[in-house]
C-alpha cells in the first residue's frame, strides 16, 4: 500500500464486488498530509480512468482522486462487450481496472451512483442520492448515450441498446429463450451486436437505412462483399429499410415495421444507429458545449477548473466514437494538468486524430481508414482477388496515401494506416503500394515485369483455367499477339481476369513493343469487352454491379458512367425478375421517366399506342398542358404528343393526372421500345393490304417496357407505299396481300440506313413471334448503346439469320424467352413515382428564402 | 434552420449514396447537394460550366458528376471541368456535424443574382 493513505471499503455488498448497486470505494483522509488539490472526475468508462492513469504515471502525490461512475462497477473495456456478448469473453477478462486499483492509488470510486449536477460557484457536484462533492479540478469523461430513433414501440420492454454491461446482460437473457432478433443499425455496433446474438443461436435480421453496411467506413464494393458474407452465415441483411415502427403486444416488443410495408418478427430489437455526446451536465452547468463539450488542445472546457475527455468532448470541431483518439487525449490532458505551477513553458497539447476502423467479428476481416471519397487529383488503386474474397483499394492524392479500404487480407491495414498519418511520399514504391508492405519494401522487384520475367515455366498464371507460364508464352509466340488473342488462344486470363496484369506482363516480356491492343474494353475500368461481360455474367451467375466489379476485377472502386448503365442492363437482360435495377445506374432520363432538357425541366410523352388516340386521352393531355403552365406541347416524329416544360417537382402529379386517364410512360427517353408507328392501312386506306393499324398496336402491347441495348423503333405500313417509314425502323413490317415482310436494322438517324429484309410471313402470329425473337436476340447479344443498325453492320445479316431461323425452335425459345422478362417490365413506371415511390428524386431538400430569413 | 453561420439543411439519409438532391435559394441560384458512394458530401450551383445543365441529375462516380446534358465530367471538390474541357462553378462550402448537413451561410446567398 502506498504512503497516500488507507483504505476501507463501505457499504460494500456482500459477494459481487464489480458489479454491485451503489458502490463506494473510500479511503481515510491521510492524518498528516499535506492539503492536496482535489480531482473529481465524472465518469468512470474508458477515457476518464484512462486520464487518471496518465496523471498517476506524471505525478502520483498531486491530486486526491475521486471518481464517479453511472455503472455500478468497476472501470472495464468497453469494446470488448461485442466478445462478451459474441462468448468469447468474460466480463472479469475485460476488467481494466479492479478494485485493487483504486485502492491502491488511493482513489475513491462512487459506482452506481451518478452525478446530476454540477455547480461551478461553489465548486461542487451533487449525485443523485444525495452527496455532494467538492472539487478544485473537475475531469468531465461521461462518453457518448446510444442515440434512440424516435419511432412508435421504442419504450416497449425487449428495445435494447448496446452500450454498457447491463446491455449486454439484457441482450444475452432474451437469447436465452431463442427467437428472433432484429439489429437496427448496419454499423460497426449493430453489426457486432447481430454476431453475437446469431452465436448465441438468434434469427437475426439487420435493418440498415443506407444501400451500403458500415457506409461511413466502407465502399460499395466492400459494403457488398461484408453483406455477402453475412447472409452467408444466416443473417438477414435488409438495406434500404427505413424504421416506420416497432410493434409490441402486452408491452413487450413483438417485430419491426418498415417504411414500405416489410415486417420482421423480433423477440429483441437492438437499437444501434449511433451516439451522441453525453453533455447534459456540462450543458446545464453553462459550459460552452456545440455537439460535444468544447476543450481546447489541453482538454481544459471554458471553465479553466473543468477538463473534459473521450467521447463527450469536441476537438476543433471533431468527436470521436473510437478509443485511439482518447489515449492520445488522456496524454495531453495529463501533460497539462500535471505542469508544474509557473512553468511557463505549455505542453504541445493533442492535435486531434486520424482514425481506422476494424470490424470485430471473427472471420471477417475487414479495415478502412482516412478518406477514400475520391474525386480530384485524387486516384483510386484497386487490386481485387476474387477467388479468394479480396477487395483491396487505396486513394493517392498528391503522392501521399489518404486512404485504404482493406476486406478479405487486411494484413497490411496497420501499415497503410502508418502512411497515412505519417503523410509519407509514396512515389518510390507507388507501383507496388497496392501489393503489401513485404511487396513494397524489398520485394523480388519494384518492377513488375522483371518479378514475371522471374518466375520459372511451370508457374501458374491463370488460376481459373490452370494455364502456365510457359503455355502463355507458348500461345504468345505462337501468334496471340493482344491480350484478347491469349485469352482466346490459351484461356489464361479469359475467366475472372485476375491474371490479366500477369498476362498483360508476359505480353510485354515476349513481344515488347509489338503488343496489339485488342478489341475495345467495356470501358476503362476494365479489361473485358462486352461480349465477356456479358458472358461471364451467365457463367458465373452474377446478380449485382458490385459483385460484377468484384469477380471480374474492375480495376476502380465503383466503376464510372459508361460502365454502370450498361452492367445494370446486362444484369436486368441476363436475369429478368431476379435482380434489382439499380436507378443510380441509370441517365437522368431513364431515372426521372421523362426527357430532360437544355432548361432543366422535361418533357413527358405518354404512349399513344400505335399513333391512335381519343377524346378522353387528348383531353387530359390538354388538361395537364393547362395545370401545369406547359410553355409548349408538339406532336412528335413518333406519332404522339410531347408537353415541354414540366419541373421535376411536378412530374407526379403531372403523370397521376395521365395515369387517370388511361395513359401510360411513352418511354420517350429510354433504351427501350419508343414508337410503333403505323399508318391507316386496310381499314380505311384504299390500297391497303393488311391491318396496319392493328398490328401496331398489338405489337406495341407486346414491346413496350422492355429495356433494351439502345433505343428501338417499330413501324407498320400498310402496303409498299410504306407511309410509316417501316424501312427506317429497327424492325419494320410492309404489309403485302399475301402477308408480311419483315425487316430490321433500320436508321433514320446520324447515318441513315435502310432496312435489310429478314423473311415473309403469312400471318400476324408469325410477324409477331418474329418481332419479339428478333428483339430478344437484340438484347441478348448487342453491346449496349449500339442499334440494331451498327449491331447488324458487326455481326452480319447471317448471324442474325442463323440466330433466329437455323433451329426450328429458336424463333419460339427466343420469344418465350422475350415474354417472360416482359412480365416483369411492364408495369407502368409513372404509377409508382405518382403512388411517392422514389419521392426523393423529385422533392427538393428544402427552400432558401434569403430575404424573410435577413428580415427575421 | 439558421445555426450561425451554417446553414442547416437536415440530416445526411436524405440523401442516397451516389445521388443528389437540390435546394432552390429564392431570388439566387439553386444548389445542388451530392453525396459519393463513399459518404463524401459537396455541394455545387446547381448549373454546369458548360450550358448550365442541372448537375444534380447527372451519374455520380468517384468525386465526380457527369452532366446529364452532354456529359461533362464535373469535379465536386473544385467545381472543376475533368479532362480537355474547360469551366468552373461555384463550390459551397459544406461541413457534416451529428448527422446533418451545414452550408456555409454566405456563400448559398452570395449566389444570389444581385
Ligand atoms: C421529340 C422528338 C423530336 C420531335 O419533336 O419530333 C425527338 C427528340 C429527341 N431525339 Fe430523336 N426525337 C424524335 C424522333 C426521332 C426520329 C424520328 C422517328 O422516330 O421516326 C429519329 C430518326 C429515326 C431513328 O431513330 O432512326 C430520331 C433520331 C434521333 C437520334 C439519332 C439516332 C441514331 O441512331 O442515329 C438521336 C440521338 C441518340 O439517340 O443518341 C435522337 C435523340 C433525341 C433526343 C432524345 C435528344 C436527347 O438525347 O436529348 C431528343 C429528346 C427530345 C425530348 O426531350 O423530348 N433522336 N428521333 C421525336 C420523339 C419521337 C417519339 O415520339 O418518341
Ligand atoms: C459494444 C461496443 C464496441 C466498441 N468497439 C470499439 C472498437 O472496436 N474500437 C474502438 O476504438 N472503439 C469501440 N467502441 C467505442 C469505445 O468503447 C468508446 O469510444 C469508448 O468507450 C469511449 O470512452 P469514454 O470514456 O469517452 O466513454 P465510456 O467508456 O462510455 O465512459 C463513460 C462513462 O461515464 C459514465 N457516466 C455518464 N454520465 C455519468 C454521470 N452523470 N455520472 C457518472 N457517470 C456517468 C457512463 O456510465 C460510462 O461508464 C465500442 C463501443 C461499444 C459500446
Ligand atoms: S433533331 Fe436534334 S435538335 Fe431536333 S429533337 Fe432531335 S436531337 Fe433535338
Ligand atoms: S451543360 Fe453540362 S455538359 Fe453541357
Amino acid at each position: 500500500m502506498r504512503s497516500g493513505g488507507f483504505f476501507v471499503f463501505t457499504h460494500l455488498p456482500e459477494g459481487n464486488p464489480v458489479n454491485a448497486p451503489t458502490t463506494v470505494l473510500e479511503k481515510h483522509p491521510p492524518a498528516t498530509a499535506p492539503v492536496r488539490e482535489r480531482l473529481v472526475v465524472i465518469g468512470n468508462g474508458m477515457a476518464g480512468c484512462r486520464a487518471v492513469e496518465e496523471i498517476l504515471a506524471r505525478d502520483c502525490g498531486r491530486f486526491d482522486v475521486t471518481i464517479f461512475g453511472a455503472e455500478p462497477r468497476v472501470n472495464y473495456n468497453r469494446i470488448m462487450l461485442s466478445p462478451v456478448l459474441a462468448g468469447e469473453k468474460a466480463f472479469e477478462d475485460i476488467v481494466i481496472n479492479g478494485a485493487d486499483w483504486y485502492a491502491d492509488n488511493a482513489i475513491t470510486l462512487v459506482s452506481g451512483d451518478p452525478v446530476v449536477s454540477i455547480d461551478r460557484e461553489t465548486r461542487t457536484l451533487t449525485t443523485r442520492s444525495g452527496r455532494v462533492e467538492p472539487y478544485d479540478r473537475l475531469l468531465i469523461a461521461t462518453g457518448s448515450d446510444p442515440f434512440i430513433i424516435p419511432v412508435p414501440g421504442r419504450d416497449l420492454d425487449g428495445v435494447v441498446t448496446f452500450r454498457d454491461l447491463d446491455d449486454v446482460d439484457r441482450m444475452l437473457a432474451a437469447a436465452d429463450k431463442g427467437g428472433s432478433a432484429v439489429v437496427i443499425g448496419g454499423g460497426l455496433l449493430g453489426l457486432e451486436a447481430a454476431h453475437g446474438l446469431a452465436l448465441r443461436g438468434m434469427k437475426v435480421t439487420v435493418v440498415h437505412l443506407m444501400p451500403t453496411l458500415m457506409e461511413r467506413q466502407l465502399d460499395e464494393a466492400a459494403g457488398f462483399l461484408l453483406k455477402s458474407e453475412l447472409e452467408r452465415r444466416g443473417q438477414t441483411i435488409v438495406t434500404g429499410g427505413d424504421t416506420a415502427e416497432i410493434t409490441g403486444a402486452n408491452g413487450h416488443v413483438t417485430g419491426v415495421k418498415l417504411k414500405d410495408g416489410r415486417t420482421f418478427d423480433a423477440d429483441i430489437v437492438v437499437m444501434a444507429v449511433g451516439i451522441r455526446p453525453a453533455t447534459g451536465l456540462a450543458r446545464a452547468a453553462g459550459l460552452a458545449v456545440e455537439r460535444g463539450i468544447v476543450v481546447d488542445d489541453h482538454m481544459v472546457t471554458s471553465d479553466p477548473a473543468i477538463m473534459a475527455v473521450g467521447e463527450c468532448v469536441q476537438h476543433r470541431g471533431q468527436c470521436y466514437g473510437l478509443v485511439a483518439p482518447l489515449w492520445d487525449m488522456c496524454r495531453a490532458l495529463a501533460d497539462n494538468a500535471c505542469r508544474d505551477e509557473g512553468a511557463c513553458e505549455q505542453p504541445t497539447g493533442y492535435a486531434g486524430s486520424v482514425t481506422s476502423t476494424k470490424l470485430k467479428v471473427s472471420g471477417i476481416d475487414l479495415f478502412s481508414a482516412g478518406d477514400f471519397s475520391g474525386g480530384d487529383g485524387a486516384e483510386d488503386i484497386v487490386m481485387r482477388d476474387a477467388s479468394r474474397g479480396i477487395y483491396k483499394r487505396v486513394v493517392v492524392r498528391d503522392n501521399k496515401l489518404v486512404g485504404a479500404v482493406l476486406y478479405g487480407d487486411t494484413a497490411d491495414g496497420s501499415w497503410y494506416f502508418d502512411l497515412l498519418k505519417k503523410g509519407e511520399d509514396i512515389s518510390p514504391i507507388r507501383e507496388a503500394l497496392i501489393f503489401g508492405q513485404a511487396f513494397a519494401n524489398g520485394g523480388p522487384s519494384l518492377d513488375p515485369n522483371a518479378a514475371v520475367a522471374a518466375l520459372s515455366d511451370d508457374a501458374e498464371i491463370c488460376g481459373c483455367n490452370g494455364v502456365s507460364k510457359g503455355q502463355v508464352v507458348a500461345s504468345i509466340k505462337g501468334g496471340a499477339c493482344s491480350l484478347d488473342a491469349v485469352r482466346s488462344t490459351c484461356k489464361a486470363s479469359a475467366s475472372c481476369g485476375s491474371c490479366t496484369g500477369l498476362v498483360e506482363s508476359l505480353l510485354a516480356i515476349t513481344l515488347g513493343d509489338e503488343v496489339q491492343s485488342g478489341p475495345k474494353t467495356l470501358c476503362k475500368c476494365t479489361s473485358f469487352g462486352h461480349d465477356d461481360v456479358r458472358r461471364l455474367i451467365l457463367e458465373k451467375e452474377l446478380k449485382a454491379i458490385p459483385q460484377v466489379m468484384q469477380e471480374l476485377h474492375w480495376k476502380t472502386p465503383d466503376g464510372c458512367a459508361s460502365c454502370r448503365p450498361a452492367l445494370n442492363y446486362y444484369l436486368l437482360c441476363a436475369w429478368p425478375g431476379q435482380v434489382e435495377d439499380d436507378q443510380k445506374s441509370r441517365f437522368v432520363n431513364e431515372r426521372m421517366h421523362a426527357n430532360i432538357q437544355k432548361d432543366g425541366t422535361y418533357s413527358v410523352v405518354p404512349r399513344m399506342w400505335g399513333g391512335l388516340t381519343n377524346p378522353r386521352e387528348l383531353r387530359a393531355i390538354a388538361d395537364v398542358v393547362e395545370k401545369y403552365n406547359a410553355p409548349m406541347v408538339k406532336v412528335t416524329g413518333g406519332q404522339r404528343l410531347d408537353i415541354f416544360g414540366i419541373k421535376k417537382e411536378d412530374l407526379p402529379a403531372v403523370w397521376a393526372d395521365l395515369n387517370a386517364a388511361g395513359m401510360v410512360s411513352g418511354h420517350a427517353y429510354g433504351k427501350s421500345l419508343r414508337t410503333v408507328k403505323t399508318c391507316v392501312g386496310s381499314e380505311w386506306c384504299r390500297f391497303g393490304t393488311q391491318d396496319s393499324t392493328g398490328l401496331g398496336v398489338k405489337l406495341e402491347r407486346m414491346t413496350w417496357g422492355s429495356w433494351m441495348p439502345h433505343k428501338f423503333k417499330i413501324a407498320v405500313s400498310g402496303c409498299p407505299r410504306n407511309c410509316a417509314e417501316a424501312t427506317i425502323k429497327d424492325f419494320g413490317v410492309v404489309c403485302i396481300d399475301s402477308g408480311y415482310e419483315l425487316h430490321v436494322g433500320g436508321n433514320g438517324g446520324i447515318k441513315v440506313r435502310a432496312t435489310d429484309l429478314l423473311c415473309k410471313v403469312a400471318t400476324e402470329a408469325e410477324a409477331m413471334d418474329v418481332c419479339a425473337a428478333f428483339i430478344q436476340l437484340y438484347r441478348e447479344q448487342a453491346h449496349y448503346l449500339e442499334r440494331t443498325a451498327p449491331w447488324i453492320e458487326r455481326v452480319g445479316l447471317d448471324h442474325v439469320k442463323a440466330g433466329l431461323f437455323d433451329d426450328h425452335d429458336s424463333v419460339t425459345r427466343l420469344a418465350a424467352r422475350f415474354r417472360h422478362s416482359q412480365l416483369f417490365c411492364q408495369d407502368d413506371p409513372w404509377a409508382a413515382r405518382a403512388a411517392g415511390a422514389h419521392a426523393d428524386l423529385h422533392q427538393h431538400l428544402a427552400e432558401v428564402r434569403p430575404l424573410q430569413m435577413e428580415n427575421a | 434552420m439558421m445555426v450561425g453561420d451554417w446553414l442547416d439543411i437536415g440530416p445526411v439519409d436524405q440523401i442516397a449514396p451516389g445521388t443528389a438532391r437540390t435546394l432552390p435559394v429564392v431570388g439566387g441560384e439553386e444548389i445542388a447537394v451530392f453525396r459519393t458512394q463513399h459518404g463524401g458530401f459537396h455541394a455545387l450551383v446547381n448549373k454546369c460550366p458548360h450550358k448550365q445543365g442541372p448537375l444534380s441529375q447527372g451519374i455520380v462516380h468517384g468525386g465526380v458528376v457527369t452532366c446529364p446534358l452532354h456529359n461533362w465530367n464535373i469535379s465536386l471538390k473544385t467545381g472543376e471541368a475533368q479532362g480537355e474541357d474547360k469551366g468552373c462553378v461555384p463550390v459551397i462550402p459544406l461541413k457534416v456535424d451529428a448527422g446533418r448537413i451545414y452550408l456555409l451561410r454566405a456563400a448559398v446567398l452570395g449566389q444570389r443574382a444581385a
